[in-house]
């Protein structure tokens, strides 16, 4: 079995800030992670080739520097490594990121299931997992909290929902996005940090995938954020106080006065 | 301080660091309390090839040797001497096999050590034999292809957890020193059975038991070296742990240490940190040099050995072993000092590491017996010039 782990390198969450002009992230001295939730999806693409046999293949959309997530993820486990790096692809949307990682997995090719977090933890969207399922075609199950069954070109899956979760019997290939429900990650060994350090990454530009031009980059993103800022904290309650006949009286008398 | 390690041990302290963070601090307080023995974090130390540091890559290791296990050590110990234990007594378990061991016998016991699948001890101090092991009563009769064990092993660092142990016994006693012999004994041989579980004032997490041997039939092929070579093998066998245990006296004081300079930066007395007071400062400083000492002390008596130089490394293991344990008694006690009343209080880290840095000046050799190496080395260096 074939399976394709989508991750995102996003500064560690602790240190978010944001420039107030231009609304974008500051990188510039703040350090790097894989974003929290993909680790459980690297964890679980481990854990299935381990159960099924067959290679799990890590990608990553970033700037060059993105291929250390790469390497940690191999130090978990991981066959492979591609990064998708190219000045184009800069100003992506979740529109573009999907198209670009959609067509960086048609060229792979070879999958049967196609792991991301759940959302990352700097944007918080959730939509470039649905959206390379959509780009390419095939079903997806979201807020996958565990993986029953792999058999025959199906799957089982348990997807987390606000009740409860429901059972999901799907077609490969398939995409999931997972949630942290699903498993512990593990501690890269000593065997698997060293393999990492000597792993070839392999390494796609704009020109080696087959895109078109305008749905890249700025150019392919149709939304993009306007303002970034905190919600002013909630102000103070008024709290009424006496017995319930009191208590109604007053809460009636203090809306009659908002006009409600 | 840098010390030139090599890219791979970088990664091997950086392992060990996360594990410790993220599986020994947690539940460091917890296993104090609970004396459990730490399972759990074992599983992830064997996960990670940690048990393999020190085995050669042919028997399922990653061919490290002496400062990768002192480095090992060190990182867990700064988290919790006593779940550390349960793989650097591993390593003093197994020291005699790398030591000692035929091609056989390494290639029967070595990789389930390396794959952390099981652990080892090593069973020397009787109720009656600590310092003076020749007063060992244990015996071991020749009867045939076989030996046969009667006697019992207390204080055995790993006792009824570990799978492999490597005991010291008499095989003729009338020889003295020169009359001890090394076996394997596996758990689970009939006549081998567990005692009494002590209840220490540190390293609490660590299972400290008796081992009795009750006509244990033992097969020839499970004698490590020749017979009448047990004390031999045990000295080279300490020769090699007590920079062990410098590392393990280390760790703890490194993390009294970090804890104590924490603290010191957040205590507001008198409207300041208390770590803007001269007193608080020189102590401080103390500490950190004493730590630092110890470690360029361990680190060389390390990799001498690993250089596989022989000459001296009694008397310069010893000194580690001296110099880092006492360093970590006199560091832990400042930080308890440091901390105040606070510090003389379960709920903070401190006094923990008090109590565990206690053992290191008695174990594997009392500091008084590390002394004795020291000077009798000196004597016979000098007698040669």
């Amino acid at each position: 079995m074939n399976i394709i782990v989508c991750i995102k390198q996003v500064p560690d969450t602790t240190q978010v800030r944001i420039d107030p002009v231009t609304n974008t992230l500051i990188r510039e001295g703040v350090q790097s992670i894989i974003n929290p939730f993909d680790m459980y999806a690297i964890e679980e693409g481990v854990r299935l080739k381990e159960k099924y046999g067959g290679k799990t293949t890590v990608i990553t959309m970033g700037p060059p520097q993105a291929e250390a997530a790469l390497r940690e993820a191999i130090s978990m486990g991981c066959d492979e490594g591609c990064l998708i790096s190219d000045r184009a692809f800069a100003g992506s949307d979740t529109l573009a990121s999907g198209y670009t990682l959609a067509m960086a997995i048609r060229k792979i090719k070879d999958y049967d299931i196609i792991l991301c977090g759940k959302q990352a933890s700097d944007g918080d969207t959730a939509q470039v997992g649905p959206g390379i399922a959509t780009q390419l075609d095939i079903p997806q199950v979201t807020y996958v909290k565990k993986i029953e069954d792999v058999k025959d070109n199906q799957a089982t899956v348990e997807r987390m929902t606000e009740e409860g979760f429901e059972i999901v019997k799907t077609s490969l290939p398939c995409l999931f996005t997972v949630v942290k429900e699903i498993n512990e990650p593990r501690i890269p060994s000593l065997k698997g940090r060293m393999k990492a350090k000597k792993a070839e990454i392999i390494s796609w530009k704009a020109i080696d995938l087959d895109l078109e031009e305008d749905k890249l980059g700025l150019k392919g993103s149709p939304t993009w954020v306007s303002k970034i800022f905190t919600p002013p904290p909630r102000p103070k309650g008024q709290i009424m106080e006496g017995d319930p006949e009191e208590t109604t009286t007053q809460l009636v008398e203090a809306l009659k006065n908002r006009l409600i | 301080m840098d010390y030139l390690l090599t890219e791979e041990q970088v990664m091997l302290r950086d392992l060990c660091r996360q594990i410790t963070d993220e599986k020994i601090m947690p539940i460091a307080a917890q296993l104090d309390k609970t004396e459990e023995f730490p399972w759990e974090v074992v599983k992830v130390m064997a996960d990670s090839d940690i048990f393999g540091v020190f085995i050669e890559e042919k028997y399922g290791g990653m061919g490290g040797g002496l400062l990768e296990l002192c480095i090992a050590t060190e990182e867990f110990s700064r988290g919790c001497a006593g779940i550390a234990l349960a793989f650097s007594a591993t390593a003093l378990g197994t020291d005699p096999i790398i030591l000692f061991g035929n091609e056989e016998q390494k290639e029967k016991y070595l990789p389930s050590i390396a794959s952390g699948k099981k652990l080892a001890a090593f069973a020397i101090t009787e109720p009656a034999a600590g310092s003076d092991a020749s007063a060992m009563q244990t015996t071991a009769k020749k009867d045939g292809d076989h030996y046969i064990l009667n006697g019992t092993k207390h204080f055995i660092t790993n006792g009824g957890e570990a799978e492999t142990y490597t005991v010291v016994a008499m095989t003729s006693k009338d020889r003295g020193a020169r009359g001890a012999s090394v076996f394997i004994v596996e758990k689970g041989t009939p006549g081998f059975t567990f005692g009494k579980k002590e209840d220490k004032l540190g390293i609490r997490g660590s299972a400290t038991r008796e081992l009795i041997f009750t006509d244990c039939r033992i097969p020839k092929e499970n004698m490590l070296g020749k017979e009448g070579q047990g004390f031999l093998i045990a000295m080279k066998t300490f020769d090699m742990s007590r920079p062990g245990i410098g590392a393990q006296a280390l760790g703890i004081a490194q993390g009294a240490f970090e804890a104590a300079v924490k603290y010191a930066k957040e205590r507001k007395q008198f409207g300041k940190s208390i770590s803007s007071f001269q007193g608080i400062q020189f102590m401080l400083a103390d500490m950190a040099t004493q730590i630092e000492a110890a470690r360029a002390l361990i680190y060389a008596s390390a990799r001498q050995i690993d250089a596989g130089r022989t000459k001296n490394i009694s008397k310069d293991s010893s000194m580690a072993k001296l110099f880092a344990s006492d360093m970590a008694m006199k560091v832990t006690t400042d930080a308890v000092q440091i901390f105040g009343g606070y510090g003389y209080m379960k709920e903070y880290p401190v006094e923990k590491y008090m109590r565990d840095a206690k053992i290191t000046q008695i174990y594997e050799g009392t500091n008084q017996i590390q002394r004795n190496i020291i000077a009798l080395n000196l004597v016979k260096e000098t007698a040669k010039s």
